[in-house]
């Protein structure tokens, strides 16, 4: 959340509790309909469908983790070519001193683990994680969204919100509680 | 299997209901009356006890005793010398890369559960998929602590790795034995990766539910500030797929590459094309024996049998049971392979192995590996749950015993019968294997007491949803 122009104390945005998935897409449903761009859902487990009922997109993930994959594939290529054929040759049992099929075992290796690592620290990246503070964790209600509650939050950045407006919208999805989130600083 | 043992609907299974093999009824994953609240509490609370139990104190205690044991071992081996161990020529290979290899292998069923499994959609697996994970993990450390000390001269095992050093040489690409420090090297960082990245969302679960300031600090730093977001799911569940993707041909690789320190030899009884699917075979094998062996006391000290449910153990002892039968199949397939060649050696060498000096080591490995197993074909043996913990650590035996006859009865009867000799272990050889066993429950009962061993937010999601019941609830309070 880069702000810069905000006081000590500003809105972070409005929270809807729930209970079970199927009133969570509901509810995210209407909230997309409604427009909001810069709104979430908080959910303990992956909630089956919640990503068409808030219309989040596809994620770019599988393209960076398949570039990182071939670029350890060609970096092990390279890096056996280098170390054995022309910077040190090795001349063992008169084998050839380049030769694919004996380098293939670590070329994949290095495909796998540049693809695994890319995987992990991609979505850490993407998902802007780790970040040990956020303004969510100030509502004691909001502790249990890893536990059994699921929770839908508009956030005041967004250019539709409105105070009243987007209070009565979360009304209407009729949540088990209703919190206003402020933004500590 | 036409009749229907129960009617119970859905909403009230009992905890003997999801046995029914009635493909009419899907079984319940979690049996009991359980919630997502429920689960949360039965699993965390391992972890949250204020007060440490006695058992743990003195399992650990034990563990750690014989961890340092292990460490002051390794010293004595530095110290001294590799002449410590009983091998010699021409035994050059015996019990550390057996214990290499043994180790190597009970990794192997984690990453199966954890990554293969996931690709096919077996739910079941959720339940235990963590606690296989630290297995691997936990049994990769101590694989790889035995090839480490191996090489003589520790002090340069850097030389192993691609960095300059002062002989201005690189390493050899062309050997399966550098493979080998990729393989295992990938294979612990990504089995690790995996590992971490399930437990993310578990160990948000134990911040937010922690009642210390201590705790929520640790828990909260190793959490990453997850906060179970919709758009962060959605990158993490992709993640985690790519991440069982990868994870799956690794591990076939990885026991096909430590099979290529033997296949790529020339050794009579260690050149075989076999090699690598019946090593990652029975690496599944004995993977599979150790998870049962650990988690059968764990499921009932803990209080888990909800969670880890009978039919849970009966599954593992299906793969048991058909793993088994693929070692016995290769160990026939080498015998015939042997006679089919006509080659001399090659003859004499397994002849050797099921008769020769070693033919002890030979026969327990085939009662524990083909025989014991076959118990499971009986559905009363397969849901017995302590014959089932005896089969697992017969299961560890015969495949500990495996490794040994690969590797030792095939070096030691040599091409000159002057330089034949009777291979036995010396104190630090037998030592060191119950160290290594140190060292890998130290760790594991330090993941027991600090981390949810079964993966929480992946088992609401294989949890029957409650129906939504505030249609018409009273207007929210602000």
């Amino acid at each position: 959340m880069p702000d810069t122009t905000r006081n000590a104390s500003s809105l972070f945005g409005y929270l809807a509790e729930f209970d079970t998935p199927d009133d969570l897409l509901e509810a995210a449903k209407s909230v997309r309909d409604a427009g909001y761009r810069c709104w979430d859902s908080y959910t303990p487990f992956p909630v089956h469908g919640l990503d068409d009922a808030m219309g989040i997109q596809r994620t770019i993930l599988p393209w960076i983790v398949t570039i990182s994959g071939f670029t350890g594939c060609v970096v092990a290529l390279v890096m056996q070519w280098w170390m054995n054929a022309r910077d040190f040759p090795y001349l063992i049992s008169g084998k050839p001193l380049w030769s694919i099929p004996a380098n293939i075992p670590i070329v994949f290796e290095l495909t796998v683990l540049f693809s695994a690592l890319a995987a992990v620290f991609g979505m850490f990246e993407l998902n802007k994680l780790p970040r040990l503070h956020h303004p969510l964790f100030s509502s004691e209600r909001f502790r249990r969204a890893t536990t059994d509650r699921m929770f839908v939050v508009i956030e005041a950045e967004d250019p539709l919100f409105d105070e009243v407006r987007t209070r009565h919208l979360l009304e209407s999805l009729q949540p088990l509680a209703l919190e206003r989130i402020e933004d500590k600083k | 299997m036409s009749t229907m043992t129960s009617d119970t609907s859905i909403g009230i299974p009992s905890v003997a209901d999801n046995l029914s093999d009635d493909p009419r009824r899907r079984a319940p994953l979690v049996v009991g009356d359980n919630n997502y609240a429920t689960v949360t509490e039965k699993v965390c609370s391992v972890v949250e006890r204020p007060k440490t139990p006695l058992a743990w104190y003195v399992a650990f205690g034990v563990s750690a005793a014989l961890a340092t044991y292990m460490v002051v071992l390794i010293g004595y081996l530095f110290w001294t010398g590799i002449g410590v161990w009983g091998n010699n020529q021409p035994v050059g290979w015996a019990f550390e890369i057996v214990n290499f290899v043994f180790w190597v292998g009970i990794g192997h069923a984690g990453t199966l559960i954890s990554a293969i499994l996931f690709l096919l959609r077996q739910h079941w697996r959720t339940a235990i998929n963590r606690f296989a994970e630290a297995m691997t993990i936990f049994a990769v450390i101590c694989a790889g602590l035995f090839p480490a000390i191996h090489v003589g001269r520790p002090w340069f095992a850097y030389w192993l790795f691609p960095i300059p050093n002062q002989m201005n040489m690189w390493p050899n690409f062309r050997s399966p034995l550098l493979w080998d420090v990729f393989a295992v090297s990938t294979y612990f960082t990504v089995s690790l990766l995996f590992w971490y990245v399930g437990l993310i969302p578990d160990l948000a679960t134990l911040r937010d539910r922690a009642q210390t300031r201590l705790r929520s600090f640790i828990y909260g730093i190793f959490a990453l500030g997850w906060r179970g977001s919709a758009r962060h799911w959605h990158r993490y569940e992709v993640a985690y797929i790519l991440l069982a993707g990868l994870a799956t041909p690794l591990v076939l690789s990885v026991h096909s590459v430590v099979s290529f320190d033997f296949a790529t030899s020339q050794i009579p009884g260690w050149h075989a094309t076999i090699f690598p699917p019946y090593f990652v075979a029975g690496a599944i094998f004995s993977g599979f024996g150790m998870v049962l062996t650990l988690i059968i006391p764990c499921r009932k000290w803990y209080g888990l049998e909800e969670v880890i449910t009978l039919r849970h153990l009966e599954n593992m002892n299906k793969i048991i049971l058909s793993t088994g039968m693929m070692v016995g199949l290769a160990y026939g397939t080498e015998f015939f392979i042997a006679a089919y060649s006509s080659n001399p050696i090659e003859e004499f060498t397994f002849i050797n192995r099921a008769l020769g000096p070693y033919a002890w080591a030979y026969w327990i490995m085939i009662c524990c590996n083909v025989v014991v197993p076959q118990i499971f074909w009986s559905r009363a043996m397969r849901r017995s749950v302590p014959v089932m913990f005896v089969v697992s650590i017969l299961v560890n035996v015969g495949m500990w015993f495996e490794r040994f006859v690969i590797i030792v009865s095939s070096l030691n009867r040599d091409f000159l019968p002057s330089s034949w000799h009777y291979y036995s272990p010396t104190w630090v050889d037998v030592s060191m294997l119950i160290g290594s066993f140190g060292v890998f429950f130290t760790l594991f009962l330090l993941f027991l007491r600090f981390v949810p061993m079964v993966a929480i937010a992946e088992l609401k999601g294989v949890m029957p949803q409650p129906a939504s019941t505030r249609r018409n609830a009273e207007a929210p309070h602000a």
